[in-house]
């Protein structure tokens, strides 16, 4: 077997072990996929009819939900890698990994492995908010070309994020810790332009949600759907999401060859 | 050297050290194909640390190590592709079932679908876990979970196989089970280098023994050749009364007399020829013996023995308790 058919041999193998996994744990998808839903709900009907009303006259809760959705999404990509991230700290935490270790498989198909299995179940996820949203009311005037662009902009995005989650869990030293690190990044669509216009925010915090990378995104992902013009969101959103995997990737290996290398058991 | 060519383990000059702290000093080791060898040292000796190194989970400061004749720095993958390891904590996927975690490693090994659903079902029946195979690991006892663990090792027929602490928290059954398949493996062909706290583990099992302790390698050789290097054999008499055990003590020069116990502890180097010679002076005299029990030195005496040098006071007591004789 030449060294590139093994390596995809192995990463099919790891992807195959992730699904299991996920099949297995059925109440963590669950839980990960509820949480959007949760404040998909919260956000329309209770804050929905006083938000919409600040959207602009004569707007109201279903204008909101129309701008609410690509938060939403963001959101949904941020509680799933939570599920990546404790995921990776199991394994590490384990004694398979030092089996994996001890044989001749390329050391990149274990984090591989997570990350496309991470990638399906990010998708799925996003195809169940978007028809939770859909059954709410939703309604997008995009194209199919418009609506691909939108869904490959979020699996960018899931994927960069995906990539964070994995050494946020490779660096944890226990699994509670990798469940509680990426926390943060739940809190940041809120403090970008998800939930509310960043014009509507007092200054210096204004400037951090116009410049964080998950503004970018939701104004992409925002403009694909309602069909305004996207201008260089884009190319911004893709530079951050392609930055934040490659910083991520060299992050995760680097953590995935020192890990263990210095306990001394 | 001469013996090089039937090396499964060569190690010289080995050395790591953890931070500050020194782990192996300088340490040489060298196992035969074929053979069993067991590093023997209490926790904190270093066997595991060498057992990391030697599989190419972490790397040495300084040493030569060759395994299988490939060199585990710049052939690490070579030497992963002939090695199978078992650690102290089981190295199985817990969310999987018995049957998937070996088809996991087949698939891993590249052994193809039909001739890996074969092995699995071969290692399933080998390790009497066919009737689990389907069961997720978190129904399997401890002894089930070793064995799989070391099936999962023995996939692709390693030719050298680690395995660290094999029985440490197995059951009576389980212990003796585990021991068997070390020994059909040996049978086999295949080369073992176990670690083990356990004396009578080693004792049973191996054809060589090293014993470590704090990064050294403090004795090394067959069981026989240890115990041969510590005079500790002796025999116990065991006697009704004091009077009888006084008359035997003025008989017998050099035995200790232990009055609360009324046992007599004879020196003696284990032959039938001293045993014969001690029956006879009591016969001629006429004393009585309740019972006679015959103390070889075991590994236990060579353990204290060869450790007790640098070892807490503790251990010092032990061995003078124990009987181990001095240096």
């Amino acid at each position: 077997m030449t060294s590139f058919a093994s390596t995809l041999s192995d990463t099919r193998v790891m992807f195959r072990r992730n699904l299991k996994h996920q099949l297995r744990y059925p109440s963590v998808t669950v839980m990960l996929v509820g949480l959007p839903i949760v404040f998909l709900l919260l956000f329309v009907y209770v804050f929905g009819g006083q938000l919409g009303a600040g959207l602009g006259p004569h707007q109201g809760r279903h204008d909101y939900l129309d701008y609410l959705v690509p938060g939403i999404l963001l959101i949904t990509l941020a509680s799933v890698v939570q599920g990546t991230a404790i995921m990776v700290a199991m394994d590490m935490t384990g004694g398979i990994i030092d089996r994996f270790r001890t044989m001749a498989i390329p050391r990149s198909s274990v984090l591989t492995g997570h990350v496309l299995g991470s990638l399906l179940q990010t998708l799925l996820a996003i195809a169940v908010l978007i028809g939770v949203a859909f059954g709410l009311g939703y309604r997008s005037s995009a194209g199919p070309l418009r609506w691909l662009a939108a869904l490959g902009i979020l699996a960018l995005a899931g994927f960069a994020l995906i990539w964070l989650a994995v050494a946020l869990g490779l660096a944890a030293k226990s699994v509670e810790t990798a469940s509680n690190t990426p926390m943060f990044l739940i809190l940041l669509p809120f403090l970008g332009s998800g939930f509310v216009p960043t014009a509507t925010m007092p200054s210096g915090l204004r400037q951090f949600a116009e410049y964080q990378p998950f503004t970018p995104v939701a104004d992409t992902v925002r403009g694909l759907l309602t069909g305004a013009a996207v201008g260089d969101h884009a190319i911004v959103a893709a530079v951050w999401c392609v930055g934040t995997a490659a910083g991520s990737y060299l992050w995760s290996v680097r953590l995935y060859d020192r890990r263990r290398a210095v306990q001394p058991r | 050297m001469s013996r090089a060519g039937t090396l499964a383990v060569s190690a010289s000059g080995l050395r790591k050290s953890f931070g500050a702290r020194l782990v192996l000093d300088g340490l040489d080791l060298e196992v035969a194909e074929g053979t069993i060898f067991a590093l023997l040292g209490p926790n904190g000796a270093g066997k595991t640390t060498i057992i990391r190194i030697l599989s190419t989970l972490i790397t040495a400061d300084a040493g030569k190590i060759r395994v299988a004749g490939r060199d585990v720095v710049t052939d690490a993958d070579g030497v992963r592709a002939v090695i199978g390891v078992t650690g102290q904590f089981s190295a199985v996927d817990n969310l999987l079932t018995g049957a998937e975690n070996l088809q996991m490693m087949t698939d891993l090994r590249h052994l193809g679908r039909r001739a890996g659903a074969r092995r699995v079902a071969e290692l399933l029946e080998q390790f009497e876990l066919a009737d689990a195979a389907n069961q997720r690991l978190s129904t399997y006892s401890g002894g089930m979970r070793r064995r799989l663990d070391l099936a999962m090792t023995l996939v692709s027929r390693p030719q050298v196989i680690f395995l660290d602490e094999p029985t440490t928290g197995l059951d009576p059954p389980s212990r003796l089970t585990m021991w068997q398949i070390v020994r059909d493996l040996a049978a086999a062909g295949v080369t073992i280098l176990l670690t083990t706290q356990y004396l009578d583990e080693a004792d049973q099992l191996a054809d060589r023994i090293a014993v470590l302790d704090q990064g050294h390698i403090v004795a090394e050789g067959t069981p026989a050749e240890l115990k041969d290097r510590i005079p500790g054999g002796h025999f116990r008499l065991h006697f009704a009364d004091g009077d009888l055990l006084r008359s035997a003590t003025s008989l017998l020069p050099g035995a200790a007399a232990d009055q609360d116990q009324l046992v007599l502890q004879v020196p003696a180097d284990g032959s039938v020829d001293s045993l014969r010679q001690l029956l006879d002076t009591l016969h001629h005299a006429r004393i009585a013996v309740e019972r006679l029990t015959i103390h070889t030195p075991d590994l236990d005496d060579v353990f204290l023995a060869v450790t007790g040098s640098h070892a807490a006071g503790e251990r010092d007591r032990d061995a003078t308790t124990q009987g181990a004789a001095p240096r």
